[in-house]
């Protein structure tokens, strides 16, 4: 194998593939990328065995082949090369050099044989194109909540479906950890229809986050039983999907609260943020709203250190309500928020509480209270 | 000048210092300026644990006594007699045996010291509550305060409790005197065994320029070369060092190092150690390799150290579970959990979790279960948007906790627990 490209597009597309690579690995394999030449094209594609992201990017070749070196070092090299320098890259004797400007070196190669790749020969049964934006607005608002709890492994990504809703088509977005659900939803690009519910891992979610930060072109998504395909221009980024069966959570998202409290969004965040200065870090930094009339009071009770309160001026008409919340998961919320009010219902002091924009129902939040 | 008989323990007012006590004849006289406002204390057992075992047996009183060996081969510690012929504690044995062929070698009985520093401890306790206990055979006393309670000055009390420790223990003590920790353990050391030496807030800085810097507390090995690199042998020396200067070069321990050197020593004697961990553990009779054996006894366990939590007001996120095998094996697991708790089924659950990673078909002798990162309060009540039943069961528990106050923890068993009731009692 030998080609010569520009170091800036190889640091480019280096950069999206080399991240999914663990820094621990049980197999050497797969602490490398697969660097194949072809066609006056070269193609990187690294794996962690549960995802695989692939990318091509023209080069010219002078002899084709198949190698794989350490993703890590090898992008490491590279992103240190001069800006806009000439790369070449060969392999002689189980070596790849890097030859760049004055700069020399040589990475022990694994035979590309022993690549490992995810196989995709399946039935991707929906295709769909999805504007860049909206994925990423929908991975956005949900992505927060995702769980990290092994036991309870099927919420360790985001649930994904297709609902029908007078009429129209929603894409909806769903992750909860038990403490917290967040739920999103976008118009049904067409050719989405009938996605029965899948759950995209954590992993999979923050790479292609990752990916598709600034980008406003259409994306390719596959779907299979057990994989999804995202298609990104030259890049090609295929996940397992976690199986198992997300729990019903229309069930668990309350339709019956009618307490209603509207709060300014960034005083309220301030406030949360201030107050909870002096809760524990471990203590689940509990907060208390009590709520009489249109005056809302932040508490915070340290046993070991001290106390903080402080009032806001809220629209509320109901009488003295309290209720405590865990100030981390409400500030997540809170930080999903993009209108100048933040809405709240609450049902009882115990029972999980809604929260939303002002004039938007596309994302919803709900939030389990905190009891003592 | 005021002056205080050791043995007969008088304080007595004489304007010259007699050499011998004028009530009881005993030399062991004790005159300093301060002698009466000193608060601070420090004492030490003298040479311990040959002390207790020449106690043991009154054959050993006057041969050299050495107590160490086993796995490490090193001295632990080792008798006045021992220590003439040059052993000092960590000395590797065979070392301490060429210096001195006659020494009586004896492996530590951990078990009686600790008994013994139990009693002396228990000794202690009641002249103050600020007693803080630093090893098994040291601690510091703040008496502060105590003067109307006792009828007497804090020297007169430990020349007291000194002498009462002798009579019901059998093991001396010296003891140090002064203003402020750093000093009293100084002190304590200046004049051992049965050693009562006080340093004065007046010539503390003069009796601390002399001494070389890695008497100051905090200076080990690699910080004593550091500081002897830049100059500093003596504490005298970091006395004229501006305090600005040494911040500047040796960061926070610069700051404490200026403070140190000028007698300064804002630490306070605490009595409170502060709880880390809660755990419990059992050891059976025969092996158990069986998962749901293990799990009953893990339930009963997790009882055992949320009931103490509870009573404690503590919680904590840390659960860590302890096994021990037939061959001696030892495994700890740890999960962090999302909220600190003291319930008990959920210490069990994390538990069980754990174990259920463990059972493979090795017998073990022991498990254990403990809960760490600790903070005071009760906890959240957990709940779960997907599972009710956590809430539930957390409802169940407190109400479990109120029946049991009421009418002792017999009273409501869970019916996992019924089946072995009798046979928890190893």
């Amino acid at each position: 194998m030998k080609l010569i490209l520009e170091r800036n597009q190889l640091l480019k597309s280096l950069s999206h593939v080399h991240r999914i690579v663990e820094r621990r690995n049980t197999y050497p394999i797969l602490a490398n990328v697969l660097i194949r030449a072809f066609d006056n094209k070269v193609e990187l594609r690294a794996t962690d065995l549960d995802i695989e992201v692939s990318e091509q990017t023209a080069a010219s070749i002078s002899k084709e082949g198949t190698t794989t070196v350490p993703a890590h070092t090898f992008y490491e090299i590279i992103r240190k090369l001069f800006d806009g320098a000439e790369v070449e890259l060969e392999v002689e004797n189980e070596q790849m050099s890097i030859r760049s400007a004055r700069s020399n070196f040589h990475l022990s190669c694994l035979n590309a044989e022993g690549f490992p790749s995810l196989k995709a020969e399946e039935d991707f049964v929906n295709k769909f194109t999805i504007n860049a934006q909206d994925l990423s607005e929908l991975i956005e608002r949900t992505q927060f909540a995702i769980s990290t709890e092994e036991t309870r492994y099927y919420l360790n990504g985001i649930y994904m479906h297709t609902i029908e809703n007078e009429g129209k088509e929603f894409i909806r977005a769903v992750a909860t950890d038990g403490h917290r659900l967040a739920r999103a939803q976008i118009s049904a690009p067409s050719g989405s229809s009938n996605i029965e519910g899948i759950i995209i891992p954590r992993k999979t979610v923050s790479e292609l986050q990752k990916l598709l930060d600034g980008l406003e072109e259409e994306i390719n998504i596959e779907i299979s039983d057990s994989k999804v395909r995202f298609t990104i221009g030259s890049l090609i980024l295929l996940s397992k999907l976690i199986e198992g069966t997300f729990p019903d959570y229309e069930r668990v998202t309350p339709k019956d609260n009618d307490k209603k409290l509207v709060v300014n969004r960034s005083d309220f965040a301030s406030a949360v943020d201030r107050v909870s200065t002096i809760a524990s870090d471990k203590g689940g930094k509990a907060v208390k709203l009590i709520i009489n009339r249109d005056q809302l009071e932040l508490v915070v009770i340290n046993p070991d250190h001290g106390t903080a309160n402080e009032i806001l001026p809220v629209e509320f008409s109901e009488d003295k309500f309290e209720i405590g919340f865990n100030a981390r998961y409400l500030l997540d919320i809170v930080g999903q928020i993009r209108s100048d009010n933040i809405i709240f219902m609450f049902n009882d002091s115990g029972s999980p509480t809604l929260a939303r924009e002002e004039n938007n129902d596309e994302a919803l939040y709900v939030l389990m209270p905190m009891r003592v | 000048m005021q002056y205080l008989c050791r043995d007969c323990t008088k304080l007595l007012n004489i304007n010259q210092i007699p050499s011998r006590c004028g009530e009881c004849g005993s030399p062991r006289i004790l005159a300093h300026e301060e002698l009466e406002e000193l608060n601070i204390a420090h004492f030490d057992c003298d040479s311990f644990f040959a002390s207790v075992e020449k106690r043991d047996n009154k054959e050993l009183i006057d041969k050299p006594v050495i107590i160490g060996g086993g796995k490490r081969g090193v001295v632990a510690t080792c008798c006045y007699i021992a220590r003439q012929s040059g052993i000092h504690s960590a000395m590797p044995i065979m070392k301490a045996k060429k210096l001195c062929p006659n020494a009586v070698i004896i492996p530590p009985n951990m078990a009686k010291y600790k008994y013994v520093s139990k009693q002396i401890f228990a000794l202690m306790q009641p002249l103050t509550p600020l007693f803080e206990p630093l090893s098994i055979d040291e601690g510091f006393l703040d008496f502060s305060g105590t003067r109307k309670l006792h009828k007497a000055c804090a020297a007169q009390i430990l020349a007291k409790i000194a002498l009462k420790i002798e009579e019901q223990i059998g093991v001396s003590i010296s003891v140090g005197l002064s203003h402020n920790k750093f000093l009293a353990k100084l002190a304590s050391d200046l004049d051992k065994p049965r050693g009562f030496s006080i340093i004065g807030k007046k010539e503390a800085k003069q009796f601390l320029a002399p001494l070389p810097i890695s008497q100051i507390y905090g200076v080990g090995k690699k910080f004593a070369a550091k500081l002897k690199k830049d100059g500093f042998i003596n504490i005298g020396q970091l006395q004229k060092y501006p305090k600005s200067e040494l911040i500047k070069n040796y960061g926070e321990l610069g700051a404490t190092l200026a403070d140190l050197a000028r007698a300064k020593d804002r630490r306070r004697v605490k009595s409170e150690r502060k709880v880390k961990s809660v755990s419990t553990e059992i050891t059976f009779s025969t092996d158990i390799a069986d998962f749901s054996t293990l799990s009953t006894i893990l339930l009963e366990l997790a009882e055992r150290v949320s009931f103490r939590l509870k009573q404690k007001r503590l919680i904590g996120d840390i659960i860590t579970l302890k096994l021990k095998s037939a061959n001696f094996e030892l495994r700890t697991r740890a999960k962090h959990i999302s909220f600190p708790t003291h319930f008990a089924h959920i210490i069990y659950e994390i538990g069980e979790q754990l174990l259920a990673k463990e059972v493979d078909g090795t017998n073990f002798r022991l498990i254990g279960i403990g809960v760490s990162s600790l903070l005071s309060g009760i906890g959240e009540i957990p709940s779960d948007l997907l599972e009710p039943k956590i809430y539930k069961k957390a409802k169940i528990e407190r109400a479990m906790d109120i029946l049991h106050e009421k009418f002792g923890k017999k009273a409501l068993i869970r019916g996992k627990l019924y089946q072995i009731e009798d046979k928890l009692d190893i």
